[in-house]
């Protein structure tokens, strides 16, 4: 008989395993699907991971999981703190598309002018429209404790027909037709995020989530906050004890991440988006909550996380093109991987004994 | 022989990116028509009509023709990889069919000048971008003069996706046909923002039938309409696809998106060197709009009356924008024996006299 035996302290080494093991096991049971389906599931397997890291044309495709990965890791980095600090900021979604839609406006409104205080302008813009849209939670978390969870999952749909009202109204294109959506920013010099390197993916958002990164590493190794963060989720009497002020604590940590996501919804539109259409947000916020699981809500984990997951999509639509696999089935694969690494959760805190009582 | 084995084969051995493009260079290899759609072929309406375009083009070429789709394709960047796949892995022509394409597909365009492209419902070519639209008004002029004569209340529902010029000549010409049988017809637009949400048109549908409207018309995709119409025993219309399966009650005709005769044109032109950027907008004589079968429960003078107004559509002897016409505000639109301008048409922002409500703006 197999019997659960709790650990004292989690397991280093299965807190860093788990998320190898998860993705072996997703291969392979994604192989078996593929398989079920009546697809080679190695082909299957190696379009999704190979063929756009080192394929035929994965000079078009690196660039491209930065893109994508990009908005992933900035919003992750942000959601982390909260979740080390039991603060649950379900809504990046909606703070990036009010990000998005502050540094467009600021962007809309100046246009043609050109000028380089243009941009830095429409970033702070974007960052202060997340930061807002987060504090509406925090302040009524802290004001009237009302459950974060909740209203900033809520405002995501708020922040929908926000976006809809405005995509139809004030900020669309003057010059398109009555057609929905904005002007596009890609042909708007002063506004567009533009590769640094030509063809290297590497934009302003891009950079702005290493720099996340490396900061989040700093805060939660260096700095007291971090400190705090972590005491806070993991010993909420104790944090007290020790000085932490939970109402401080929920407005950072959802301020930071909120301003985080609206910078992620900016870099975005600004950039490889374009455009402010009713619909330009793809559920990076809902799927930056994946990727800072996955990453164990450690900065460098993220970091990979969201690399892996940029390349599960990317690697998706080539699967899609070159075996015809239905989107579906990519999206059950995904699926799979978020599965195993919280089922395999359990090796990190608990040990398997085989035999003994019953 | 063994060449183009050895193609086959390592196309299946997921390389066929890489060799698509050294393919190209053989002049025997199929061409290779791509496909991006918003949906999925299964959603019964918009993207299963262009799938079936693509199915067509299949069947009518063979071998000559390989064709490829990626879908639910969201808009935006993720567009642009998609297309861009599509282009690195060598077709020579792509389809991309939803106006939020647009910018993508341009994008994608100039970085691959030998390829051609084909944008549905969009404004903007390129040398080697043409555009594409199917002239749906036409068909709402035919079933708004269904709707006109099926009305015993005289309000016709309209539960209307996005306030873009499409889906306005849409209802100025179902308005227009149904009031010049009916002249008690009033139209009742719910604008739903939305291609595709079943809850969403289930709720104006709703919203619609409690004011006393008994005839309902859709410029939305989903079946969700007709499942309330059914419940609630008032008519509806097929959109985009037959919806047959609400016939013979509630569904009394439709309006069918036959893209099959453009994309076998189109791909015949690639193979036959004479493709040119044009922006087409065909209509009922060209077969892209088609009205699907009228049921039993309409009379068959009414039913009669329909086909005629169809058929002097699809001849050209009448243009549903005839005038004398005014715009809602009562300033003259269009004089005595005019008929619209396609340019006034593709911008169309206004109702015409008679409707109530405003456009959101």
């Amino acid at each position: 008989m197999f019997r659960l035996e709790k650990r004292p302290t989690p397991s280093t080494f299965w807190s860093w395993g788990t998320p190898v093991l998860a993705v072996i096991l997703t291969m392979i049971a994604g192989g078996m699907l593929f398989a079920m389906l009546g697809k080679d599931p190695v082909l299957a397997i190696k379009a999704i991971f190979w063929e756009p890291l080192f394929g035929a044309n994965a000079s078009y495709f690196r660039p491209q999981l930065l893109v994508k990965a990009g908005p992933l890791i900035l919003i992750a980095i942000g959601l982390s703190l909260g979740f080390r600090a039991a603060v649950w900021n379900i809504g990046a979604e909606g703070q990036y598309i009010m990000g998005a839609l502050c540094g467009g406006s600021v962007a809309l409104a100046a246009y043609p002018a050109e000028s380089f205080l243009l941009f830095p302008a429409m970033i702070i813009a974007g960052a202060i429209g997340g930061f807002i849209w987060a504090m509406i939670p925090a302040l009524l978390k802290i004001r009237f404790g009302t459950n974060e969870i909740l209203v900033s999952l809520m405002l995501v749909y708020v922040a929908e027909n926000i976006l809809s009202t405005l995509a139809f109204g004030p900020l669309k294109n003057p010059e398109g037709f009555g057609f929905p959506g904005s002007r596009n920013l890609q042909q708007y010099p002063s506004a567009h995020n533009a590769d640094l390197i030509a063809n290297t993916g590497l934009h302003w958002g891009v950079v702005t989530a290493f720099l996340a990164v490396i900061g989040a590493y700093i805060l939660l190794n260096r700095h007291i906050l971090g400190f705090q963060i972590s005491v806070a989720g993991q010993a909420p009497r104790a944090a007290r004890f020790a000085g932490v002020n939970p109402n401080t604590l929920v407005a950072i940590c959802l301020g930071i991440s909120g301003a985080l996501a609206g910078l992620a919804g900016i870099f975005e539109v600004a950039g490889p988006g374009g455009q402010i259409t009713d619909s330009f947000n793809v559920g990076y916020g809902f799927t930056a909550i994946i990727v800072a699981f996955l990453g164990r809500l450690h900065p460098v984990g993220i970091l990979l996380a969201g690399l892996l997951m940029a390349l599960t999509y990317i690697g998706g639509e080539m699967a899609q093109l070159s075996l015809s696999l239905p989107l579906a089935a990519i999206q059950a694969f995904q699926g799979m991987l978020l599965f195993f690494l919280l089922a395999l959760d359990l090796l990190t805190n608990f040990r398997i004994r085989i035999g003994g009582l019953i | 022989m063994k060449r183009r084995q050895f193609l086959a084969t390592s196309a299946i051995a997921g390389t066929a990116l890489g060799l698509g493009l050294a393919g190209a260079a053989l002049a025997q290899d199929p061409l290779k028509v791509g496909f991006i759609y918003v949906g999925v072929p299964g959603d019964g309406g918009w993207t299963y009509q262009h799938d079936q375009g693509r199915l067509a083009v299949e069947e009518h070429f063979g071998d000559a023709v390989e064709t490829t789709f990626i879908e639910n394709v969201p808009e935006g960047a993720d567009a642009e990889r998609a297309i861009t796949q599509l282009a690195l892995s060598g077709h020579k022509l792509i389809f991309t069919t939803s106006f939020g394409f647009m910018d993508a597909t341009l994008n994608v365009a100039q970085k691959f000048p030998d390829i051609k492209f084909e944008h549905a419902t969009g404004y903007k070519q390129a040398p080697n971008v043409a555009t594409y639209d199917a002239r749906f008004y036409e068909g709402r002029a035919v079933i708004g003069t269904i709707a006109g004569r099926m009305s015993k209340t005289g309000k016709i529902g309209y539960i209307a996706s996005f306030p873009i010029p499409e889906v306005i000549q849409g209802i100025n010409s179902a308005y227009i046909h149904a009031k010049k049988v009916n002249p008690d017809a009033q139209m009742k637009v719910v604008w739903v923002y939305t291609w595709f949400d079943p809850a969403k048109e289930a709720d104006a549908a709703s919203a619609l039938i409690a004011e006393g409207v008994d005839v309902l018309m859709q410029h939305t995709d989903s079946t969700a309409v007709m499942a309330k119409a059914q419940e609630a025993g008032v008519y509806a219309f097929g959109q985009a696809s037959d919806m047959t399966a609400y016939a013979p009650k509630p569904r009394i005709s439709s309006i069918i998106d036959n893209w099959a005769p453009y994309y076998i044109e189109r791909t015949q032109a690639v193979i036959d060197g004479t493709w040119e950027p044009l922006a087409s907008w065909k209509g009922i004589g060209d077969g892209e709009v088609v009205i699907g079968e009228i049921s039993d429960e309409v009379p068959a003078e009414v039913r009669d009356e329909a086909m005629a107004l169809r058929d002097k559509i699809g001849s050209g002897e009448y243009h549903p924008f005839s005038g004398p016409l005014n715009k809602q505000d009562g300033s003259a639109w269009l004089a005595e024996g005019e008929a619209a301008d396609d340019a006034t048409l593709s911008g169309m922002n206004f109702y015409v006299e008679g409707i109530e409500g405003e456009i959101p703006q």
